[in-house]
């Protein structure tokens, strides 16, 4: 099944251009070029892996991850930056983000990284389903 | 006791710091869209070999955006390079319209990432004024980054320069957050110290939503 993909860059060229590469390699992408309009997909839709850009204006990226996070705690972020700094790298991983990658991307490390990002979000999911239906078997009195 | 040479150095080394990372950011930005239209040359050529024609349009197409990007990046360079020549004397005449065009290609990031809209108002002639380009540039960016940070998102802050009596005056205006803005909005170590160095004088008037900075010379 292909992976499904948002990428979140307020770059429109940039965001075309890595939707397009990304699209012909069998991927399911969507476009945000905002995190407000970022988090707007997530209320009716799950991905397997957000590319998030670290400075957008208005909504920086560490602050989209953490409601990210809140709306769908299995959520796998990737940041993409032009703007890599060891303590921004730091902070976003504290606060759960998958991984850290500089600008310009390689798109085989890139592709990589989606695949364990979909392989982590599904892991998560399983967990979560199996803690329900736990909780489900042990609230009621059968 | 720290003199005022040492707090114009270190605000000076930070003013610089913080552009050039700036723009190091935005050239990052052009380079990554030039390596994502290289990448996605290499996948055509990769899927022409496996059979699927390639699209002479779509050739074009690429072309032209990396053209775009080139020029993106020669407009980035442009306006560093300016900055860069800012430190070369220590007075000269200085054109104040375009200085504020060079802020606010400074600050266009800045002021991106709190929403704020900058717009530089050109004066019917020049506005001129012998000074130090690099100090007072960095005096007006103290200014405008205390500025954008009291009009809040959405607004827009206007730049203009205008002669005045007995020198020029640098204005911001439409800062409409200004009047309600915390007490500290400049660092006040630095500003001090700048204004001392240049013979200006920073004043701030929240009923008129406006920052000027004052500084003496001559009608070119």
């Amino acid at each position: 099944m292909a992976e499904k993909v948002l990428i979140v860059d307020d770059d429109k060229a940039f965001l075309a251009i890595l939707a397009e590469r990304m699209q012909n390699r069998g991927m399911e992408v969507s476009t945000a070029e905002s995190a407000a309009a970022a988090l707007q997909l997530l209320e009716n839709e799950s991905f397997d892996a957000v590319l998030l850009d670290l400075m957008m204006p208005e909504m920086g990226g560490i602050e989209a991850l953490q409601i990210m996070r809140r709306k769908q705690p299995e959520v796998q972020v990737i940041f993409l930056t032009g703007h890599p700094s060891v303590s921004k790298g730091v902070e976003a991983m504290k606060l759960g983000a998958m991984d850290f990658i500089p600008k310009p991307v390689d798109m085989n490390e890139l592709t990589e990284k989606i695949k364990q990002a979909k392989a982590s979000r599904m892991i998560l999911v399983e967990k979560r389903t199996q803690e329900k239906i736990k909780k489900i078997l042990t609230d009621k009195s059968w | 006791m720290t003199t005022d040479a040492g707090i114009i150095g270190q605000a000076g080394l930070q003013f610089f710091g913080k552009m050039s990372a700036s723009i190091s950011h935005d050239i990052k930005n052009v380079l990554a869209v030039i390596n994502e239209n290289a990448g996605l040359l290499e996948d055509l050529c990769g899927m022409a070999e496996r059979g699927k024609p390639m699209d002479p349009l779509r050739l074009k197409r690429l072309a032209g955006d990396v053209k775009d990007q080139i020029r993106r990046g020669d407009r980035i360079v442009t306006v560093m390079n300016r900055f860069a020549h800012s430190a070369d004397e220590a007075c000269m005449d200085v054109d104040l319209t375009e200085m504020l065009d060079l802020l606010a290609a400074l600050a266009l990031r800045f002021a991106a990432a709190r929403g704020v809209q900058l717009q530089v108002n050109r004066p019917e002639g020049s506005v001129k004024v012998a000074t130090s380009p690099f100090l007072l540039l960095n005096l007006m960016w103290l200014c405008l980054d205390g500025a954008m940070a009291a009009a809040g998102q959405g607004r827009t802050v206007e730049l203009s320069a205008v002669y005045a009596a007995d020198g020029v005056l640098l204005r911001l205006r439409r800062i409409e957050g200004l009047k309600d803005a915390a007490e500290g909005l400049l660092p006040t170590d630095a500003r001090t110290a700048l204004c001392r160095a240049l013979q200006a004088q920073v004043s701030i008037d929240g009923d008129r939503s406006e920052m000027t900075v004052q500084l003496p010379g001559k009608r070119a």
